[in-house]
Formats: C-alpha cells, sequence, structure tokens
C-alpha cells in the first residue's frame, strides 16, 4: 500500500517484479540501474547465493519526479524465483502496489512460467489481494534468444497461456539488450499511479 | 490503496522520536511499515545512512524473522537485534503493520534502549491509529 506524507511531502510506492527463477527479473533491474543510474542515488541491494541466484531480494529506489507538489518514489523489487523460496517470496509481496510479471519466452521452460503466475495469484490471495485488481503487467523475456536459433513460445502462445483471463498489458522483451525494459516498468508505473494520483488530490484538497 | 496521517500526526511522531530516543543518544531511529514504506526517519545529524535500503532490508528481515517464528511454533521472537562493533540495530514491532528500527552506538546500553523504545512505541502506536486508508 502506497504511503502518502504530507510532511515530506512524498509518495512511496512499491512494484515488485515476479516470476519462474532465471526468467530475467534481476537483468531488468540491472538494466534500469544501468541507463538510470543518475536518478538512482544508491547502490542496488542485492541479496544473492553464491551461484547469483536471487535468495531474498534486489533492491532499487527510482525518483520519477512530482505529482501535485508531492515527489514520487518508487520502490523496485524483485523477489527470488525458485519454487523453494515460497517463504520469503511472500515477505516481498507484502504491501505490493504494482507488479511485473517477467515470462521466459524459452519453449522449454513453459511450465515454469504457468507453476510461477498460479503461484503468484495464491500468494496475492493470502494477503486478500486479488491477481485480476492488482496492476499487473506481463513481460514476455528472452526475445533476443530467437536470433541464436534456441526454440522460443510465440507472442500468440505466450498471451494464450498467461494472459487469457488477465487481459493485462503484455510486452516482448529482452532484459539482456534492453528491449522493452524501460517500456515495461512505465507501463506499470503508469497502470499504479492513477489510484494514488486519486488519493492524493482527495488528500491535497482536504 | 494508499494511506496517509496527518501532517500533526507526523510532527508528533518526529518529536517524540527526537526526544524520547535520539536525545538519549540513539544515532538513528526509523518508523517503517511492513511493506518497507518509511513513515518516519530523525538521526543525531552524524552520519547519513542509506535510508531507503535499510528500510526495505528491515521489512524483508523482519518479515523473515516473523515467518520463522511460525514455523517453529512462535508468535513472534521478543527480542530482535543485532550488535556489531560500534553501530547495533534493534528492531521493535509497533503493530501488525509498524516497525521501529533504532540504531545506537555502545554509549547506551540495550537494556535502557529497550525501555524507552517500550515506552515510545505506546505512544506511537496511539498515532499511527489515526491513519487514513483511502
Ligand atoms: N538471452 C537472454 N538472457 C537473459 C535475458 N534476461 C536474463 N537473461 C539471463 O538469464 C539468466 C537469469 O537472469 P536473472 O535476471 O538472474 O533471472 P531472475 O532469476 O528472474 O532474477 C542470466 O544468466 C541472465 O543473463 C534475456 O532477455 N535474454
Ligand atoms: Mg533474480
Amino acid at each position: 500500500m502506497a504511503f502518502i506524507n504530507p510532511k515530506t511531502k512524498e509518495v512511496q510506492i512499491k512494484i515488485v517484479y515476479y516470476g519462474p527463477g532465471r526468467g530475467g527479473k534481476t537483468t531488468n533491474l540491472e538494466y534500469i540501474y544501468s541507463k538510470y543510474d543518475h536518478r538512482i542515488k544508491t547502490e542496488m541491494v542485492s541479496l544473492k547465493t553464491h551461484g547469483d541466484r536471487t535468495l531474498f531480494f534486489d533492491f532499487m529506489p527510482f525518483d520519477i519526479g512530482s505529482v501535485l507538489g508531492y515527489a514520487i518514489k518508487i520502490q523496485l523489487y524483485t523477489v527470488p524465483g525458485q519454487v523453494k523460496y515460497n517463504a520469503t517470496r511472500r515477505v516481498v509481496l507484502r504491501g505490493v502496489d504494482g507488479i511485473v510479471f517477467v515470462a521466459d519466452a524459452t519453449k522449454s521452460v513453459r511450465e515454469k512460467n504457468i507453476l510461477s503466475l498460479k503461484n503468484l495469484y495464491e500468494n496475492l490471495k493470502s494477503y486478500n489481494k486479488s491477481i485480476f485488481k492488482v496492476p499487473l503487467v506481463l513481460q514476455y523475456n528472452k526475445m533476443d534468444l530467437a536470433e541464436q536459433g534456441i526454440p522460443l513460445l510465440s507472442f500468440d502462445r505466450m498471451q494464450k497461456d498467461m494472459n487469457a483471463q488477465l487481459k493485462v498489458p503484455a510486452f516482448p522483451a529482452s532484459a539482456l539488450t534492453g528491449t522493452n525494459v524501460i517500456h515495461t516498468m512505465k507501463q506499470i508505473i503508469k497502470l499504479t499511479l492513477p489510484s494514488v494520483q486519486q488519493n492524493l488530490k482527495e488528500e491535497v484538497m482536504s | 490503496m494508499s494511506y496517509t496521517l496527518e501532517h500533526k500526526q507526523l510532527e508528533a511522531i518526529d518529536d517524540l522520536l527526537q526526544h524520547d530516543l535520539i536525545d538519549m543518544g540513539v544515532t538513528c531511529v526509523l518508523l517503517i511499515d511492513m511493506a518497507g514504506n518509511i513513515i518516519a526517519n530523525i538521526d543525531n545529524g552524524k552520519r547519513k545512512h542509506d535510508i531507503y535500503s535499510l528500510a526495505a532490508l528491515a521489512a524483508g528481515n523482519f518479515g523473515a524473522v516473523s515467518a520463522m517464528a511460525k514455523i517453529i511454533g512462535e508468535d513472534e521472537f521478543s527480542l530482535l537485534f543485532h550488535k556489531g562493533k560500534k553501530e547495533n540495530i534493534h528492531f521493535s514491532r509497533v503493530s501488525d503493520e509498524f516497525l521501529l528500527v533504532s540504531i545506537f552506538g555502545n554509549q547506551v546500553s540495550l537494556g535502557f534502549l529497550r525501555l524507552k523504545v517500550a515506552e515510545t512505541i505506546k505512544t506511537i502506536k496511539d498515532l499511527l491509529k489515526t491513519a487514513k486508508k483511502f
């Protein structure tokens, strides 16, 4: 839940990158960091294993300017994707305002995407949140692998697998090359901001 | 969904943290919610920490420890404290939604800090009850 602070004139919003392990969540944040390092005053926090896998989460604050005189502070998080880390994944999801689901378009991991989406549905439910109501964007990642002849799921196939019921914005992307990474982030901010903005208006008017 | 607190209440919280903790020798205090948002943050001005990262890690850490407590059949652990060479960090649950994080040097004893924190939390709890959810 976003926090509106009338004293410091700040709004803090929590965006979580979710999805199967090795799908490219951390790579998304790393790309954003590399592009916007002038706006991100601190180091990216990464809690990972020796094998470079996300153990708990990655974290990065991101300033996007101001609305109605309030500085909007976006807090970007990733979860650990591996199935066994569900307890910590749930912790990171607490109080989430918007979610980017990073799916892996590699053909061989199709099942993992579907399982992870189901897991998101269940974890949100444990916080009395509905996957159908939370601001959500899908990203079909690793599209660049097509050039190496690695079999990928088509955009249509991914849409049928992941988005048939959700019907949320979805983008093909490559976190490695940066294709659509910033676009994805802008879209989730665009989806998350309106409700906060509405609340902010009420707050400023009152 | 968002929530807010009135300017007046936030000021009261700042004053309380300053008076009860910082004036007593505590280096830095953060009042955060369980999502990792910062509600209030006061320090003695001597050193600047990366408070956004600190808040994210503190909320995550507290969430993880709470989940561990549940697994072994405890409601919660009453003492959450890390000791360093020069600085120490203490976590205290204010309510289901809020957490108070205190960073303090060795000139402040843990017993004294816990006493002060417990007192402070009583008042903060009431102030936080005025939070308005949209
Ligand atoms: N080819 C390709 N590899 C990617 C892409 N995104 C991530 N990777 C690689 O996939 C692996 C897992 O990425 P990571 O971001 O750690 O996944 P996470 O578990 O979701 O955080 C790493 O070796 C990345 O370099 C992509 O768009 N294309
Ligand atoms: Mg990762």
